[in-house]
């Protein structure tokens, strides 16, 4: 009897435990800034400034970490705190720091589909008003487009990227190919002709895990066969033509045992991996890992990376999925203008240019600079072709619950459990339903 | 909250009373979860039970080092549930994971698998990493139970007659009969929750293959921003963890 009351209170205890855990879900790992440096303090007193970024592709740690010891420099007083997180945990991360209500960080990274979600929820600041001409006139285009919604500014872009095809020069030159593939149909037979060989067992390697990296891969194929995730009316448009092509052409590439089969659990750094232990003729992936996979530190090819734009289908023009992704001021803030002058810095063009070598620079003049050609020519002349035409992915308030589902989906195809067409009408329904509930 | 339509997007949060309540119980997807966490959960507490009792009927028979044996049987206990995960996720990655090599060299595999590529296999994937970490527990709390028996009972049954399995079944099982139902509601309620090992291990993937009841909670939440159909569906865990603890507790219960 005892043991029984016992258990009861326990399940009891644990069923309460999750519900609270549920309505106030949102406690975040810190629980200190929020009301610090609420009025002016004598000028001795030190502000710290907390930022979220992100640990893989574009710049690395050590240059995020030399980026805020140069701001620190310049104003005394001000100690920048850096967090780092893994992108799959960035967006829930901003999230739950955000909805608590007292939130920890002052400028988060934010990608260019969050900025509709993050804004019509309130968690960055509209900052339209703080952009200096030189920086309206100065920047990409397509870089501002990643911090825009509803016309407004919400941040600053600080990384500027796509997804380059990158090669194993020494793989393609046993094989006999003489050039890198231009289109998508040149590539597979690239891919075939040195599976024959026996040069490579799975001579592709792509980010297909259930994760935003699954969508890149997907996006990319779907703009370079000219097709759109949205049309006009914000109505799925992915399951049809250029979509349902791009699907049935990564299974096909399955089937032919072109593609590592392995890719459907890769993240972006697994195939970076893959490629520099010379297990893979063509990837996919980020501008960082251009240098990464030359560093023979790390990289079993160094010395043997190519690297070119991302090949389009033939016949179309070949187009860059935006991968640019900006800085932004929480709502939470208490110190809205050094947050601001944090950003100001670290996008700034000079700054953009040391750092160059892993993730390319927002500005258009840079693309003129020695400095930044130097870090790697042939990266540069790939990215000047890229940058000219990319396409983002939607920027609307619900595109991580489409993208969730959507990753789901198309797994669902490359595991061989519905076929494209299934897959593609199952993401299209659920998306129609959640443009209507906007 | 669960009341409420609360898109974190939307300005207004509606009361739409049991509407979502309504809108997660149509949904396939929900009850995929469901199902699949009722596998995690039989699975892992079954296999949780069964080893934890092996080791723990082991570790109760006096040999040398056995003090230090119950120490590092822990070990995989004391590590922390991510880099658990990590390593998890280390030993079965499908291109230089401990995993592909050791079954290779053994003759056992003649290629690499990808264990967490397909929803099957990753899901027994993540089951063999919770046991892992989880067992250890399990065989400190039985080997509590097991030092209670009264060592008198063993030997008037062996003068008895009665063999190691007699003995086994007529007083060891009996008399832990509260060590196990402890095990049983307390790893239960556990497993049905299991959230941290597959956020680090698989994400719910691939293709929802992993996506259990608490980590589908956690994606609406968190992933979308409707935290009212969140909240709703952590009230239904913590109801299906109820009825389960009732059932144990009904099925368990000493004969009176």
């Amino acid at each position: 009897m005892l043991t029984r009351r016992r258990t009861a209170v326990v399940a009891l205890l644990a069923a309460l435990a999750i519900g609270l855990g549920a309505c106030g879900g949102s406690t975040s790992g810190g629980s200190t800034a929020g009301g610090q440096g609420s009025g002016m303090q004598p000028a001795q007193q030190t502000v710290t400034l907390r930022l979220l970024t992100m640990k893989q592709a574009a710049y690395s740690d050590q240059d995020v970490q030399a980026m805020a010891k140069g701001f620190e420099e310049t104003h005394p007083g001000v100690q920048v705190d850096i967090t780092f997180v893994p992108y799959e945990s960035l967006h829930d991360k901003i999230t739950a720091d955000q909805a608590s209500g007292s939130g920890v960080y002052d400028v988060v990274l934010i990608d260019g589909m969050w900025t509709g979600e993050f804004a019509r929820a309130g968690f960055i600041r509209d900052v339209t008003d703080r952009w200096t001409p030189a920086m309206q006139s100065g920047i990409f285009e397509s870089s501002k487009d990643i911090v825009r919604f509803n016309g407004r500014l919400y941040g600053v872009p600080w990384i500027n990227d796509t997804k380059f095809l990158f090669y194993n020069k020494q793989m393609l030159a046993q094989a006999g190919i003489q050039q890198p593939p231009k289109t998508w149909e040149e590539l597979l037979a690239d891919a075939r002709l040195l599976k024959q060989k026996g040069i490579v067992q799975y001579p592709i390697a792509w980010s297909w895990a259930q994760a935003e990296a699954v969508i890149c891969d997907f996006g990319q194929l779907m703009f370079s066969e000219g097709g759109h995730f949205l049309d006009e009316k914000n109505q799925p448009a992915f399951q049809t033509d250029g979509g349902l092509q791009a699907l049935q052409f990564m299974v096909q590439t399955l089937k032919d045992g072109l593609s590592n089969p392995h890719s459907i659990s890769y993240l972006e750094d697994d195939v970076r991996q893959v490629f520099s232990q010379g297990q893979a003729a063509f990837a996919l992936n980020w501008t960082y890992m251009y240098a990464l996979a030359n560093d023979p530190k790390q990289s079993k090819v160094a010395g043997q990376v190519g690297v070119v734009p991302t090949p389009a289908f033939s016949g179309k023009p070949a187009v860059g999925i935006n991968g640019g992704m900006g800085l932004a001021i929480t709502k939470s803030s208490a110190h809205p203008d050094l947050a601001w002058q944090l950003i100001e810095t670290m996008s700034s063009e000079p700054v953009e240019n040391k750092y160059a070598a892993l993730s390319l620079p927002i500005w258009k003049d840079s693309y003129q600079q020695q400095s930044v050609i130097a870090t790697g020519p042939e990266l540069v002349q790939a990215a000047e072709s890229q940058f000219a035409r990319m396409e983002s992915r939607p920027n609307v308030p619900w595109y991580n619950q489409m993208s969730t589902e959507l990753q789901k989906d198309i797994q669902s195809a490359l595991l061989m459990q519905a076929t494209p067409q299934q897959a593609l009408q199952r993401a299209a329904d659920f998306t129609r339903q959640l443009a209507q509930q906007q | 909250m669960s009341l409420h339509e609360w898109n974190l997007t939307m300005p207004r949060h509606p009361f739409v009373g049991l509407a979502n309540y309504a809108q997660i119980l149509a949904t396939p997807s929900f009850w995929q979860a469901i199902g699949r966490t009722l596998y995690f959960t039989l699975v892992s507490t079954g296999l949780e039970l069964l080893l934890g009792l092996a080791i723990a009927l082991l570790l109760n028979r006096p040999f040398r080092g056995r003090g230090l044996l119950r120490a590092l049987v822990l070990l995989p206990w004391a590590l922390p549930t991510v880099v658990n995960g990590i390593m998890w996720r280390w030993i079965d990655n499908p291109d230089y994971g401990a995993l592909n090599a050791l079954l290779t060299q053994a003759g056992l595999l003649h290629a690499y698998r990808n264990w967490l590529g397909s929803p099957w296999s990753a899901l027994n994937m993540v089951i063999l990493a919770d046991v892992w970490k989880m067992t250890p527990l399990a065989a400190l709390l039985l080997l509590a139970g097991l030092q209670t028996i009264p060592r008198e009972l063993y030997e008037s049954a062996a003068i008895d007659g009665a063999g190691g399995w007699r003995q086994f079944l007529g007083i060891t099982l009996p008399l832990l009969r509260t060590s196990i139902l402890i095990v049983l509601v307390a790893r239960t309620i556990e497993a049905f929750k299991v959230f941290d090992i597959i956020y680090i291990m698989t994400r719910g993937g691939p293709g929802d293959g992993t996506m259990t009841i608490a980590y589908y909670a956690y994606t609406q939440a968190f992933s979308s921003l409707l935290f009212g159909k969140g909240a709703a569906i952590s009230y239904l865990i913590a109801l299906f963890i109820l009825l389960l603890s009732v059932g144990y507790v009904r099925l368990l219960r000493p004969a009176q």
